[in-house]
């Protein structure tokens, strides 16, 4: 397990400070203004990046458990949606369904195998299980193989809000966004994410106390597999295509980076990490510089310098001048 | 003709050759997997980079110093584990109080990085590189036909795999190693300088890849992203051997790439992705792998 020192230690209260909520309530104020200054295509991309990482980071942060998979349920449901929304026809909200559902199979297969090993392992086993369904994606007639799926339109949501205009979009996205990281939020202040917790801080006490580590952890897969889905069905709706590039591992790879580099095991990492990666990757696609080399050295230096992340590193600074 | 299960026998011979080159790269690399893992601790998804490095390295030997397939096959592997040792001594070093996690993660970012970099400058297509003259011919028997150069890659990478077993079996750097597996700190207290022997073993591994690189080079092109479709079926086949031991490492990359070349034959759809199935019937049935213990 990674040490618990560079998490958040359990969470320390269930209930958020009145601070924090007018913080949050702020923030979510301000998220609803954006695109008054910023281009609401970009922010919708930053938003489902960041639900990306949350899922990614519901996993790794409070269950120890490190996915190099994660981008066979993104681009998994990214497909399912797209397929929904062009073949089938039928309404956005039942086509990201569909997408979150296939995700959630999908999570519970992988997770039924990985969970059988632990550490590095696990890491292996979700990576050659994500290839593999990369491989079928490859193959698979309805993904259209190189091509994807492409040239549906967004549809109307419960059939009456025509999401072809972004600026409706955007405020859809942005709820399903802030619902969805209060339900991450709400599922690590639960019992069940304080067993998660515990498992992923001592594992073999945990045994000891009577959970059945097993299936909490797939549990914590599972539901991480969910939201990812979501995230990538969003993704498809918006930019109305679906590609082997959401199922390749490299996606995989990018979603660790976010959540590394935002700082694991808070709220608030993974959606600071996203933006800077989506940012990063935007302005490397200008410069000449290769976007994957950009993308490793980040990695590398987040490693060996801060392990714990910009907002780990920032909440760390605070506790200890605080203490002192 | 000669049929089996419906199959012309050079067809089957055929695809069994082609698995056991494959499975001479599997073994190759998942050795060296297994050798940095055992004494580092450090999964080292870097493994695929420093094949494609090793490759890169033989091609830019010829390229650009004009030198040939043999000098490239013993210089090559020299460069890319001497790269190792630079990244072992420089960074890698700093990780291994840490969580294994983090070792993963380092040598993702690396893979990334060098992947990038090669693709930047030298495109995405592959080079062609030659085999050496003396192999560019055929050997035709009435049920097999090899292309001498890929027969020369089975006997080497078998060669090679069972040197190394060798050497860490049955010498006295190699007891070393095994010594420090079992216990680094008590070894450094008999006067054994064990960061030296990390460097070397990450060199050392590092430098397998390299040679399998090299190996691979006039067979499937030199391109930036050999690497990093190579190692995600490495892991699988590690995976599915466990990396408790070197001769376990060194069967199941055999095994694997023959089963995978049989596959070919009998169900080519299934061929990509035969190796991963393997490896989720091994997690349902043996978790810890075939050669693995569990701890």
């Amino acid at each position: 397990m990674i040490e618990a020192e560079e998490f958040e230690t359990v969470a320390e209260t269930t209930r958020p400070h009145r601070r924090q909520q007018f913080v949050v309530v702020a923030l979510i104020a301000l998220l609803m203004l954006l695109p008054l200054w910023i281009y609401p295509v970009l922010l919708m991309k930053l938003m489902c990046f960041a639900l990306f990482a949350s899922a990614f980071n519901l996993l790794l942060g409070y269950g120890g458990l490190l996915s190099f998979g994660h981008a066979a349920f993104f681009g998994g449901s990214a497909y399912v949606t797209a397929h929904a929304l062009k073949v089938w026809e039928v309404n956005p909200e039942f086509a990201i369904l569909a997408g979150v559902a296939a995700a959630l199979v999908l999570g519970l297969i992988m997770g039924l195998l990985a969970v059988r090993r632990q550490g590095i392992y696990f890491a292996m086993v979700t990576l050659a299980l994500a290839q593999m369904f990369y491989f079928f994606c490859l193959q698979a007639p309805f993904t259209h193989g190189e091509d994807g799926i492409q040239g549906f339109s967004r549809g109307r949501l419960f059939g009456v809000i025509d999401l072809s205009d972004s600026n409706v979009l955007y405020y859809v996205i942005a709820i399903v966004f802030v619902a969805s990281i209060f339900a991450i939020w709400r599922i690590v202040h639960s019992p069940y994410g304080m067993v998660l917790q515990a498992i992923r801080e001592n594992e073999q006490r945990a045994i000891s106390l009577g959970y059945s580590v097993q299936r909490y952890k797939l549990g914590a897969f599972v539901m991480s597999a969910g939201f990812a889905g979501l995230a990538g069905g969003l993704k498809a709706i918006l930019f109305q295509f679906a590609t082997l590039t959401d199922v390749n591992w490299h996606m995989s790879g990018e979603v660790i980076l976010m959540t590394l580099l935002g700082g694991i095991g808070s709220i608030a990492g993974p959606i600071v990490g996203a933006g800077l990666v989506v940012t990063l990757q935007n302005y490397f696609a200008t410069t000449g510089f290769p976007v994957t080399t950009a993308l490793g050295a980040t990695f590398i230096v987040c490693v060996l310098l801060f392990r714990r992340g910009i907002v780990g590193e920032f909440r760390h600074r605070f506790a200890t001048r605080k203490k002192s | 003709m000669t049929m089996i299960f419906g199959v012309p026998l050079v067809v089957l011979t055929g695809q069994v050759m082609i698995g056991l080159i494959n499975g001479s790269f599997y073994a190759l690399l998942s050795l060296g997997l297994a050798v940095i893992f055992g004494l580092l601790r450090v999964v080292n998804f870097a493994h695929g980079a420093f094949y494609m490095l090793g490759a890169f390295a033989a091609w830019m030997l010829g390229q650009y110093l004009g030198l040939g397939y043999w000098p490239s096959l013993l210089l090559a592997p020299v460069l890319v584990g001497l790269v190792g040792a630079l990244v072992e001594r420089t960074m890698l070093r700093r990780l291994y109080d840490l969580d294994h996690l983090y070792g993963l993660l380092f040598t993702f970012g690396l893979a990334l990085l060098l992947e990038g970099a090669f693709q930047h400058f030298y495109g995405a297509s592959g080079k062609p590189f030659a085999a050496p003259a003396e192999m560019r011919g055929v050997i035709r028997t009435d049920f097999v036909t090899v292309p001498i150069y890929r027969g020369w890659v089975v006997v080497a990478s078998l060669l090679i795999c069972f040197g190394t077993w060798a050497l860490i079996e049955k010498t006295k750097i190699g007891s070393y190693l095994r010594a420090a597996t079992e216990d680094a700190t008590l070894v450094q207290a008999f006067g054994v300088n064990v960061p030296l022997l990390l460097t070397l073993t990450y060199a050392f591994g590092c430098a397998l890849a390299g040679v399998a690189g090299v190996l691979a080079a006039p067979i499937f092109q030199v391109s930036p992203t050999m690497g990093s479709n190579m190692i995600i079926i490495i892991f699988a086949v590690v995976v599915v051997g466990g990396m408790g031991s070197i001769l376990g490492a060194i069967a199941t990359g055999y095994l694997l790439g023959v089963v995978e070349g049989l596959t070919k034959v009998f169900y080519p759809e299934a061929a990509n992705i035969v190796i991963f199935v393997i490896m989720a019937i091994v997690l349902l049935l043996r978790p810890a792998g075939l050669f693995g213990k569990e701890n």
